[in-house]
């Protein structure tokens, strides 16, 4: 069987992996995907807890966790592209140095 | 090595490796695309957790509807840093400094806690029961206040996105 901690690395490498492209992705669309990335690596992390520590004992809270993550994840998305569509009307562009009509 | 370890192994170099590419890769919709890879990825993986209904659901949310989303968007914005252009921007040799440190910390913080070397046996059948979770989230004494929060969340974030997305038509004149 596969020991708990491969599922920990495996999801510390995604997360990682999506960190460094929230931070330098130029297009606003990559860092979207990378915050995916990040939030698939959570879930990941909380299956794998949910099913090596709770599973047996029927509980069932890193299920319910992991929906929610879902839920949120989709809500995101849908925002966030609304928001990338709506600013690229404006401005003709999806890099986030250039979106800064908040800029003080 | 077992065969669910060598499967393992081989999900998890296709998953890092299609992140790895959606990440990098130079065109947004080739980074859209490895990213659905790695999305069916994560989903082999939460089957081999034996939680096949988030399996299902990964394939369904993930790959159905939120990979949709980004590839349209993408296409709606086509004509923005398409090929010309660098993709990330000056921090990129710190941000990788930062990211090794961060999962060296991770790894050296994890390594000496107990359950690591955890292994399960096979849930039964009951355990494996989905209709469980479901009741869970509709009795009054289970989830049903979370449920219901997040239900209202995920419909109050939809009307929002279709507010913030809708073209004015006075703006056109």
């Amino acid at each position: 069987m596969i020991p708990l901690y491969w599922y920990l690395l495996l999801a510390a490498l995604i997360f990682c992996i999506g960190l460094f492209g929230v931070i330098t992705r130029r297009n606003s669309v990559g860092i979207l995907i990378s915050i995916e990335l990040m939030l698939n690596a959570a879930n990941i992390n909380l299956l794998a807890f949910w099913r090596y520590l709770y599973a047996e004992t029927g509980d069932l809270r890193g299920q319910v966790f992991v929906i929610i993550i879902f839920v949120v994840a989709a809500a995101e998305a849908a925002v966030g592209l609304a928001m990338i569509i709506s600013a690229y009307r404006q401005k003709q562009t999806v890099v986030a140095n250039e979106i800064d009509t908040m800029k003080g | 090595m077992t065969g669910m370890q060598i499967l393992f192994l081989i999900t998890s170099a296709v998953v890092l490796f299609s992140s790895i590419m959606s990440v990098t890769a130079k065109r947004m919709i080739h980074s859209a695309l490895w990213f659905v890879l790695a999305l069916l990825g994560v989903a082999v993986v939460f089957a081999m957790l034996e939680a096949s209904f988030f399996a299902v659901v990964q394939v369904l949310v993930y790959v159905g509807a939120i990979a949709i989303l980004i590839i349209f968007a993408t296409m709606l914005t086509r004509r923005a840093l398409e090929d010309k252009g660098d993709q990330f921007n000056r921090a990129t040799l710190v941000t990788l400094v930062i990211v090794s440190i961060i999962f060296a910390g991770l790894v050296v913080s994890l390594k000496s806690w107990a359950p690591l070397q955890n292994l399960t046996s096979p849930l039964s059948a009951e355990q494996l029961n989905v209709g469980v979770l479901g009741l869970a989230l509709t009795a009054p004494d289970g989830f049903t206040l979370p449920f219901e929060v997040t239900s209202i969340l995920l419909l109050a974030a939809l009307i929002g996105a279709i507010y913030v997305a809708y073209e004015r038509k006075e703006k056109k004149k």
